[in-house]
């Protein structure tokens, strides 16, 4: 792979943007954290397990998990129309599709889990951002989960591979263009989201899969370091 | 008397234990031969268990259990009560000790009325309350407090030691519902405000070790302040 690949802001080929975490930002939920790549800032906050409502919604087998992405409206440079679009819809869906399968919430008959997910500020990979807000923000409020999830997105400026995607990297133009595939993982290195946004060979489909690998590793140490350090402070 | 036990935070999937010795406890589940966290807590082993207690969380409701709630509404077999979990509870007319006049039902407990009551049955149609037992039914008089359901245990210690320190320290009267409502009942008013700022005492350290020691070392500054 070429080493002497420039990124718009001079990080190397498989370097993510500088990450913070922190729990227990949102007073009043259950549930709460703040994970931000960069410049994208994503807080997660959980409220529940409650009854579900609406009552036609319930589902007696299990519990639901009901995700709500939302971008604030000064989170990027041109205002974006406060409410529900359809990238959002989409968004919160992918969201709950990449939490649920480590969640135990079959006990929770008839009951909802709701995780509200807001980018304060967007610089690419919010959706990425907002899944690893919301996987602390579920163990924060005392949620049974089998592991945890952590989500990274991978880029591919025209030929060249990256790790974690912003926005100059997003409009990337030359060449084959970019392709953006956020991916989510366990710690365990299971495959929980995935998707992609352009053309990608078969071969390059791996290489980035074993980028994901190696990336979510390091996405995961700073989610763990912000649960366990949270309780730390209190003693 | 305080037991040395090493607690360690752990996170949703950490692997706590390998091996057949262990056994998986409250907080735990066995995945193939490791047994892993399924909660974020603190771990804790004892006697080849391990299990991990949650530190935050919606309560959880279990049958046998004493509660604190709010009465929310009267139907004509009873009352319905908020018991702050994710289900609301019902107490049946049949589950009030002596005669009950079918018109009367505001006399018993009329709504926005504070209720100890025992979870006779946790179905899947809901959660069924009793006030029949001694030390059950409407709180006239006192003070409530709020505390997260998972702190419960700290504040009644190890076989009631804080809860009978507290009850000591303060000579207030103090029932503590599972589901983390506290009622608080005193002679006089700073007495019960004594009890109140122990119970916050203990919720803000409720990590620590050997927490007993250090109330009983609270309540002696707080009194010798006091006079």
């Amino acid at each position: 792979m070429a080493k002497d690949f420039k990124r718009p802001d001079g990080r190397g080929v498989e370097d993510i943007r500088p990450m913070k975490a922190e729990v227990g930002v949102v007073p009043n939920a259950d549930g709460s954290a703040m994970f931000s790549f960069g410049n994208t800032i994503a807080i997660a906050a959980v409220y529940g397990p409650k009854k579900m409502h609406p009552q036609h919604q319930q589902d007696p087998k299990k519990g639901t998990l009901r995700c709500n992405y939302n971008m604030i409206s000064f989170s990027v440079t041109d205002r974006i129309r406060p409410g529900p679009s359809r990238r959002s819809t989409e968004i919160s869906k992918i969201t709950e599709w990449a939490l649920e399968p480590v969640l135990m919430i079959k006990n929770y008959q008839n009951m909802v889990i709701d995780v509200h997910i807001n980018i304060i500020q967007a610089d690419a990979s919010t959706r990425c951002a907002g899944i690893n807000a919301a996987a602390l923000a579920l163990a924060h409020a005392g949620i049974p989960m089998r592991d945890i999830v952590s989500s990274v997105s991978i880029g591919k400026l025209d030929k060249q591979l990256v790790v974690d995607v912003d926005k100059d990297e997003e409009d990337w133009e030359e060449g084959e263009g970019a392709t953006d595939i956020p991916i989510t993982m366990t710690s365990s290195e299971r495959l929980t989201h995935i998707q992609l946004d352009g053309k990608i060979s078969n071969d390059e489909l791996k290489q980035v899969l074993e980028l994901a690998k190696k990336a979510t590793k390091k996405v995961y140490e700073v989610q763990k370091k912000a649960l366990k350090e949270s309780l730390e402070v209190k003693e | 008397m305080e037991e040395k036990t090493k607690r360690t935070v752990v996170i949703p999937g950490e692997v706590l234990a390998k091996g057949e010795d262990y056994l998986p406890g409250e907080g735990t589940e066995k995945i193939g031969k490791e047994i892993i966290a399924i909660k974020y807590g603190l771990s804790e082993e004892a006697n080849k268990l391990v299990k991990v207690i949650p530190l935050s969380g919606v309560y959880q409701p279990r049958k046998g259990n004493i509660i604190i709630g709010k009465v929310e509404n009267i139907t004509f077999y009873g009352w319905a009560i908020d018991i702050d979990s994710a289900e609301g509870a019902f107490l049946p007319l049949q589950e009030i000790p002596g005669y009950v006049d079918k018109d009367g039902l505001r006399e018993i407990f009329d709504i926005g009325e504070m209720v100890v009551a025992k979870i006779l049955d946790v179905n899947g149609r809901g959660i069924d309350l009793t006030t029949k037992s001694r030390g059950l039914g409407r709180i006239d008089e006192g003070l409530i407090v709020k505390v997260n359901s998972s702190k419960v245990p700290r504040i009644i210690g190890k076989e009631g030691s804080m809860i009978s320190l507290i009850k000591e320290g303060s000579g207030c009267e103090v029932t503590v519902g599972q589901n983390g409502l506290i009622w608080i009942k005193g002679d006089k008013v700073e007495d019960e405000l004594l009890a109140k700022g122990a119970i916050n005492f203990i919720t803000e350290k409720s990590f620590s070790s050997g927490l007993t020691g250090e109330v009983e070392e609270w309540f002696k500054k707080e009194k010798g302040g006091n006079k």
